[in-house]
């Protein structure tokens, strides 16, 4: 190929086209971006805007307000007080003895609480708030505030604190609330919510059961913050949502008063309307005052309940189990009825039984007694021989038609249910044959027979109704329909008689209603706790408390008409007519006569010095003198 | 240019149209300068202005440079800056992990941003010595590939990838319009196709870092890719209409990191939305256009040449920093000119168009005899 020779003229054009291309490149580089841009700020808009917003805002949870629990007439049992409260945040902490000492000095806390504080401190993890102090007098959080720069992992906030108006009384029905432990806050998977001050949630009773409907959801401060996490402004809040509010079946006064009546004996009342099964009372005495729960338990107050032989950590309502003694009779007779006995055949009661080679003693010698009067005056060498003679297997369903043994679906999580045995069940539990001595046992409610005060009062309901009574304890849920019971109308008709017999002429005849028209209908029972020798049985104040029998009372009221079912378990509390029964009667007095009930109260308290609060703040005093403490402060 | 009786003679002689289109563009900077120091003239839009109104100045005193001067001071200016770089090496004041600076008493220099002007004028100065029938010749070709390699090898290790590539951009456009044979860009552009996975393995950590970013910008988004991330953010909130001027978020909060230098298009994009966004672009395109027109009424091959590649160091500015802005690019660390806050891109841009001005006064003044 030839040499092209380029000349000048040949180059102006090369020039002027590379110059257009060059120019095309360069507008077509404008359009792109022109074009990019486009895309990102048009088509891309919505994305871009929500990522810039989720930049710029951030939320700072607010927790919401615990929803309140209410009794059956909307009076409240646990609501929200709006209090100051201090706590310290591990991670932040620079010189924690200093700043504990510090907030000592300027809050003046008991050497308790600095125990406490410092004891949660070393076990906190970081992340989990210790809390100094709930219900914060004002002085005292203003001291703090004006401090805080000082005071390096000190945070003093407002918040809400709970508040139960029945303090101890209640305890054992609501449990209690607290911060949540490293264990919990794993469990939620690491909910935010459960890390901020004064967040509580529920540790026992319904307060936990009811957890889910009780807390809420969360709202939060909306701030506007820098990418350095500097706050810069505040924005509009997002509302958190309360929780629910939760209504109980309960009548607060009544459950109060009960629980004030129970006095200084330890012990559990249920009463239950009959018409819905709803539970109208449920205290278990001597019991933990959730207001001091839910500010932090100090180290002493812990050690003090724990040690309590009355078992205040305990629903004795739901939790313990006792042999129902002869509370069971008034089922037992049902049960025989049923199997054909005749209730007008007679068996002589010589206040001894002979069965092989062992003796089961009667409380005294009855003489020839039937049906009625075995019920009336608790005779147990009639139910020893009736029983034997139809035979456990007859027996067993009886009883458990009535209540005992029968799992309720309550939101309580440590309920026992108890047991009502039979031959199989012992082959199964026990490995051997059901004997003899076993349906003597259980036709007087001793033995393997285990039930809990709640069972106890189902079965005063469903002997006062003739029908299946559900308890139910939560207001919305659905009443259960009451299905009759498999029993016979003019049987039931007698052991009603008997049953108000017990109260009219029989062993709680002590323990009449103080109302015209209004008759009780009941039974007694003692369960033996321990084997005592027949020469100390009644004799109470030979044995120590724990060796006394249980004492027991179940009832009915009105016996012609009922309306509502008692019942109590009185742990260690002697003969059942002695404590049981006057505690039931007064309990039901004050449904149908409140006046009456509180004079009856206040007689009773005045014998045992003082009320309940005084008593308790009386038994601390002592507690700490007598573990070489001072004296408690008074809370705030 | 106005023509008036009360305006004198030399005033009315210089290009207005640019010189507003000039301001607007770097007033509408200092606004957006205002803003990123969160409703503030300190501390970027004093500063700023100070500089852009010595620049201004500067490049209109300039413009009265005879095409003789440039053309002669071309291979001197070249000189100079080639010595500073490799005095840069040397004596380097380190910033940033760079050396890119010179520190000549109370002015620090930044040589590798004279070397853009600088290797136009002498690339256009040498093809105009070249004569025409030679241009094809490997003559033509190896000592333009020298003068341009030497400084874009020096300016690569400061390290400095951002200047390094526009040097050469800017250079080759140059060789392209002067008529160099087509393989001659077709042929690298193939080889470095093949040659960038090992001139990968050969980068810097951040530099490859970038390049990883770029190409995979969601890996890393709280890492390296948080830059591109932030910026897209920024760009992508504003909208059509932006969200008001001062009411930026990305800026204002300090999410868009560097948000008053190379990423001040997203800033500005933010509070003035795609509106803003396109007159800015369009505004740089009139400029680059007015300098492309004065390369075609140019009347000598150097000028030709010259103003062509000094409107191109203005477009590769432009371009690249948009492209990298708005993640169509990796981020190089090039900044947006006459809006970023800086002196070493304002003083390029003014060198470029004060030697625009200079070449389209002689066009007016001797060429056509006005």
């Amino acid at each position: 190929m030839k040499h092209v020779r380029i000349t000048t003229a040949h180059q102006s054009i090369t020039f002027s086209r590379r110059m257009m291309l060059l120019g095309g490149a360069q507008a077509a580089v404008g359009g792109l971006l022109i074009g990019r841009m486009g895309w990102l700020a048009i088509a891309q808009n919505q994305k871009y805007q929500l990522l810039s917003e989720s930049n710029r805002v951030q939320l700072i949870p607010v927790p919401p307000r615990r929803g309140w629990i209410i009794d059956r007439n909307g009076k409240p049992i646990a609501i929200n007080k709006a209090s100051f409260r201090v706590d310290l945040i591990p991670q932040q902490i620079v010189n924690g003895p200093q700043v504990i000492s510090e907030l000592q000095r300027l809050m003046n806390l008991p050497p308790d609480e600095v125990d406490r504080i410092t004891r949660e401190l070393a076990a906190s993890r970081g992340f989990q708030p210790v809390s100094v102090a709930d219900n914060v007098p004002y002085e005292y959080y203003a001291a703090i505030t004006v401090r805080l720069p000082d005071l390096p992992g000190v945070a003093a906030s407002r918040g809400f604190t709970r508040f139960y108006p029945g303090g101890s009384t209640v305890g054992q029905l609501v449990g209690y609330v607290g911060a949540a432990s490293a264990a919990e806050y794993e469990k939620e998977n690491k909910n935010p919510l459960l890390l901020i001050p004064g967040v509580k949630i529920g540790k026992e009773g319904l307060e936990k059961a009811l957890e889910s409907t009780l807390r809420g959801e969360p709202g939060g401060q909306r701030v506007e913050v820098t990418a350095r996490g500097k706050l810069v402004k505040e924005l509009d809040p997002k509302p958190d949502r309360s929780g629910g509010t939760v209504q109980l079946t309960i009548d607060s006064e009544l459950h109060e008063y009960a629980a004030r009546r129970i006095g200084d004996q330890s012990a559990a009342v249920v009463v239950i309307d009959v018409a819905s099964g709803d539970i109208l009372a449920m205290p278990s005495m001597p019991s933990f005052d959730p207001n001091n729960f839910s500010d932090g338990i100090s180290g002493n107050e812990w050690k003090q309940l724990s040690g309590d032989d009355h078992l205040p950590l305990v629903d004795k309502a739901l939790e313990s189990l006792y042999p129902s003694g002869s509370t069971i009779k008034p089922s037992m007779a049902m049960a025989l009825l049923n199997a054909g006995v005749d209730r007008r055949q007679k068996v002589n009661c010589t206040g001894a039984f002979q069965l092989g080679n062992h003796t089961f003693h009667c409380d005294k010698r009855h003489g020839p007694v039937d049906m009625d009067a075995a019920v009336v005056h608790s005779c147990d060498v009639y139910f020893y021989s009736m029983c034997l003679r139809v035979g456990a297997e007859k027996l067993s369903p009886m009883i458990r038609s009535m209540g005992f043994g029968e799992k309720f679906d309550l939101p309580f999580d440590n309920q026992r249910y108890g047991t009502v045995p039979d031959p199989d069940w012992m082959m199964r539990k026990y490995h051997r044959k059901w004997q003899g001595y076993d349906t003597v046992n259980m036709s007087i409610g001793q033995g393997m027979v285990l039930i809990n005060p709640l069972q106890l009062a189902v079965m005063a309901s469903r002997l006062a109704t003739g029908k299946r009574v559900v308890p139910r304890l939560l207001k919305n849920t659905p009443v259960v329909p009451q299905t009759q019971l498999a029993v016979d109308q003019d049987h039931l008709d007698f052991i009603r008689k008997a049953m108000w017999g017990v109260v009219d002429h029989g062993t709680a005849a002590g323990a009449k209603l103080p109302l015209d028209g209004i008759q009780m209908a009941g039974k007694t029972g003692t369960a033996q706790t321990h084997n005592l020798a027949a020469h100390e049985r009644g004799d109470y104040t030979s044995a120590t408390w724990k060796l006394r029998d249980h004492s027991l009372f179940m009832a009915f009221v009105p016996f012609d008409n009922p309306r509502y079912a008692a019942a109590t378990i009185v742990e260690h509390g002697g003969f059942g007519a002695a404590v049981a029964a006057p505690l039931i009667r007064d309990t039901l007095t004050f449904l149908y006569d409140k006046p009456k009930a509180i004079a009856a109260l206040q007689t009773f308290e005045q014998a045992l010095g003082g009320t309940l609060e005084e008593r308790l703040a009386r038994k601390t005093g002592a507690w700490r003198s007598a573990n070489g403490l001072p004296p408690a402060a008074s809370k705030a | 240019m106005i023509t008036s009786a009360i305006i004198p003679r030399p005033l009315a002689k210089l290009p207005w149209r640019l010189i507003f289109i000039v301001l607007g563009i770097a007033g509408f900077g200092l606004i957006v300068l205002y803003s990123a120091a969160g409703g503030s003239i300190r501390p970027w839009a004093v500063k700023q202005a100070i500089v852009f109104v010595g620049f201004l100045a500067i490049a209109i005193g300039m413009s009265w440079m005879k095409e003789s001067t440039i053309k002669a001071i071309a291979f001197p200016l070249y000189g100079v800056t080639l010595v500073m770089l490799i005095g840069v090496e040397g004596l380097g004041f380190v910033s940033k992990g760079a050396r890119r600076w010179l520190d000549l008493g109370p002015i620090r220099l930044q040589p590798s941003e004279f070397m853009k002007p600088a290797i136009v004028l002498t690339l256009a100065r040498f093809y105009e010595l070249v004569p025409a029938a030679e241009i094809r010749k490997w003559r033509a070709i190896w000592p333009a590939l020298a003068l341009l390699g030497v400084p874009a090898v020096l300016i690569l290790v400061q390290p400095d990838l951002g200047t390094c590539i526009m040097v050469v951009l800017c250079g080759v456009t140059v060789m392209f319009l002067a008529g160099l044979p087509w393989w001659i860009f077709v042929g690298p552009l193939a080889a470095v196709g093949v040659a960038a996975p090992i001139v990968y393995s050969m980068m810097h950590g951040y530099q490859r870092k970038r390049i990883d970013v770029f190409l995979d910008p969601e890996g890393d988004p709280l890492g390296a890719g948080y830059h591109i991330a932030q910026s897209k953010i920024a760009i992508g909130s504003g909208g059509i209409w932006g969200k008001g001027f001062l009411h930026g978020s990305q800026s204002h909060l300090q999410y868009l990191p560097e948000g008053h230098t190379d990423f001040v298009f997203a800033t500005m994009a933010e509070e003035w939305g795609l509106v803003g966004g396109v007159i800015l672009i369009c505004a740089f395109g009139a400029v680059i256009n007015w300098g492309m027109r004065v390369s075609q009424n140019a009347r000598t091959r150097f000028g030709q040449l010259a103003a062509a590649g000094l409107s191109a160091t203005i477009f590769f500015y432009v371009s690249i920093n948009l492209l990298m802005v708005m993640g169509l690019a990796p981020v190089v660390g090039v900044p947006l000119p006459l809006v970023s806050f800086g002196g070493s891109a304002v003083m390029t841009i003014m060198l470029c168009l004060g030697l625009l001005m200079a070449l389209e006064r002689q066009q007016r003044t001797v060429s056509r005899l006005i």
